[in-house]
């Protein structure tokens, strides 16, 4: 485990033109299994839309409704003259060496856009895979929901169960324009020797409300991210979600920022981190620059067993009319209430896993059914590996 | 149903039950009185089973069973049921979902069971988030009559109710122990309790902490005694007991236990 990512190491080229799959439940059954637990339904049942990419090739695309666009960003550069509006907008390609990467060696990507008004009714399901040995993905995406429309984005990013030394860099643009609404959850599964950079950046205008949901539940080489959100539009609203779960020999570095710039702005960072043995670094930054605006964050972690959380929460503005607050906690599981449930009958392993679901909080993320199920087995099998 | 012999109890260093010896039969409640310290809700929380409660003489049998060092949720499974009085909070955890989980018996109509409680309105809410004093005994009871437990421990079940929701805790409390439907008084409950009804299938047994003695209006009350520095003394009608103590506070306990020296101490300086 390092927390330098050699980019030296890994393949950006190669499988560009890979042929399509347009039935996702032929993919080898150990694939579909992984992509379970990143949030993807295989049968493309009661989704929206979907859209997957295999290491450097986009192999499954299509939307159920009018007015809901889904393509490779390769085909939406051309299509549309290169997305001048929305195309390294928000993210510079000079930002480190991960976006110099990602500009250099276009691997694709999606573009999915909500056009003016459009709810779209059904989850849009997207999911960036990567096999094999050495492989690296460098992607950019672009989530556009237009004015009124309304839209929830399941993205999953995994790779394969035998995939080695595989690194993934993604670039992501959000962009919610006036009254829109837009939900992304993201789920990462990844393995022991995935390096991740996601570098993302949204922004949000009148009225709009974005719901950004994060999940990491599985082991992950290093990972390193602190996706912005930018509230530039009066009224504007975004959250943030995030679990996140290290076992041993994880090294995660994640951050949430939102910035407040239009007046009547509201947001909120709540994290919920959880260390069986892996490392935590558990960012979170709220600005504000405008009045009135309003910003919580809220970072809480649990250790058992073992491992490193380091939490750091931070609040920055000039105005003194702001409310901006936090509250950060670091600590094991209460022994109280731990005895509490089994003076109910649950015996402690019961009683531990009892707690830490409702401490991971799944449930406020509004996910569909059959993804909260697969969420609530493997924080169950956190248990089974006597972690807790 | 439950029986305790010489029982000694440390908390930390310090010996809190000095030699409790005490026998419940199956179905009877039994009201423990005492002043604050004497060691009463050690002894529940050591027949509950709580860590930091360490037996160092003596037994409990529950149901012919040892349960001395029985983990917690063992004697729970074998229908020990408690009713916390300051209960953790616990974030995540719809009160709903809880009290599904202590029905391990299955079968329970856990919103009609709410509905009886005047919780219902409150199954989505985190455990005990929040809670006002009332609310916590009305969350603890519903959970208990998911669980349907042999005996119950009761730690002051009067505590922080107002009066108004006190004839609801105290019917319920009733409820649990005998096992009958009584109602709480209140416009929203139809059906009248009858005292002839409830005698009949009583079934459960109880330990009840009580102060106050409010409780002693609602249960049908066997038998009491006084818990005095780790010790249990005056065993009669629990309702004489509150008479006496109500009269002469807990002074006369002390001359019981400390046979009659206390009053020959007290007095000497007049002589």
């Amino acid at each position: 485990m390092s927390t330098s990512v050699n980019l030296s190491k890994y393949s950006f080229t190669g499988g560009e033109q890979a042929d399509p799959i347009e039935d996702l439940s032929r993919l080898p059954s150990e694939d579909q299994q992984r992509l379970v637990y990143a949030g993807i339904d295989v049968n493309d049942t009661n989704v929206g839309g979907a859209f997957m990419q295999l290491n450097h090739a986009g192999v499954h695309c299509h939307s159920q409704q009018e007015g809901l666009e889904i393509m490779g960003i390769q085909q939406a550069l051309q299509q549309f003259d290169g997305l001048p509006n929305y195309y390294w907008k928000l993210l510079s390609p000079d930002k480190d060496e991960f976006t110099k990467m990602a500009q250099q060696h276009l691997n694709g990507g999606y573009f999915i856009r909500a056009r003016k008004g459009v709810k779209v009714q059904k989850p849009v399901q997207s999911c960036m895979f990567i096999k094999g040995q050495g492989a690296g993905q460098s992607i950019h995406n672009i989530v556009v929901v237009e004015e009124g429309a309304e839209m929830h984005i399941l993205g999953g990013c995994s790779s394969a169960h035998n995939a080695k030394e595989t690194a993934h860099l993604g670039i992501t643009e959000y962009y919610v324009e006036k009254g829109g609404k837009l939900t992304f959850t993201m789920i990462h599964n990844w393995n022991e020797s995935t390096a991740v950079r996601p570098r993302s950046c949204g922004v949000i205008e009148e009225g709009g409300v974005f719901c950004n949901n994060y999940i990491l539940l599985n082991r992950v080489d290093n990972l390193q991210m602190y996706p912005t959100l930018r509230l530039n539009g009066r009224g504007a609203v975004a959250r943030f979600n995030s679990i996140i779960v290290t076992p041993t020999g994880s090294h995660v570095d994640s951050g949430n920022r939102l910035e407040l710039n239009a007046p009547d702005t509201r947001g909120e960072i709540i994290s919920r981190t959880l260390t069986t043995g892996g490392t935590i670094i558990n960012r979170g930054c709220i600005t504000a620059s405008a009045l009135p605006a309003k910003g919580h964050l809220e970072c809480k972690g649990l250790i058992l067993g073992g491992g490193h959380i380091h939490a750091i929460p931070e609040l920055e503005t000039h105005l003194a009319g702001v409310e901006l607050s936090h509250e950060a906690a670091v600590g094991k599981i209460a022994q109280e209430e731990i005895e509490y449930l089994m003076a109910r009958g649950l015996d402690e392993d019961e009683a531990t896993s009892t707690i830490v679901r409702g401490f991971l909080n799944v449930d406020i993320m509004g996910l569909p059914q059959q993804l909260k199920k697969a969420i609530d087995k493997q924080i169950n099998a956190l248990n089974s590996g006597n972690v807790m | 149903m439950l029986t305790i012999k010489n029982l000694h109890v440390s908390v930390g260093d310090t010996p809190v039950l000095k030699g409790i010896d005490l026998h419940i039969a199956p179905g009877e409640t039994f009201i423990l009185f005492g002043p604050n310290g004497s060691g009463k809700t050690t002894l529940l929380m050591t027949l509950m089973g709580f860590s930091g409660y360490t037996v160092t003489k003596g037994s409990i049998i529950f149901k012919g069973q040892d349960i001395t060092y029985a983990p917690m949720y063992e004697r729970a499974r074998l229908g020990l049921g408690m009713s916390f009085q300051r209960p953790p909070t616990i974030h995540g955890l719809p009160t709903g979902h809880l009290v599904t989980m202590c029905d391990r018996k299955g079968g329970v109509d856990v919103p009609a069971l709410a509905k009886r409680v005047h919780f219902d309105q409150f199954l989505d809410r985190d455990v005990n988030a929040g809670f006002s004093g009332g609310e916590i005994k009305r969350s603890e009871l519903l959970q208990l009559m998911a669980q349907q437990p042999d005996m119950v421990l009761f730690d002051e079940p009067e505590s922080g109710v107002d009066l108004e929701n006190m004839t609801m805790v105290g019917n319920t409390v009733r409820f649990l122990l005998d096992g009958m439907p009584g109602n709480c008084g209140c416009p929203r409950c139809s059906k009248v309790p009858s005292d002839l009804t409830y005698k009949q299938a009583r079934r459960t047994g109880g330990l009840i902490i009580t102060h106050t003695g409010h409780i002693l209006e609602y249960v049908r009350a066997d038998r009491g005694q006084v818990m005095y520095n780790g010790k249990l003394c005056c065993e009669d009608n629990p309702r004489r007991i509150l008479d006496h103590i109500a009269r002469h506070g807990y002074q006369e306990c002390l001359r019981c236990l400390t046979g009659g020296k206390f009053a020959q101490l007290t007095e000497a300086p007049l002589v």
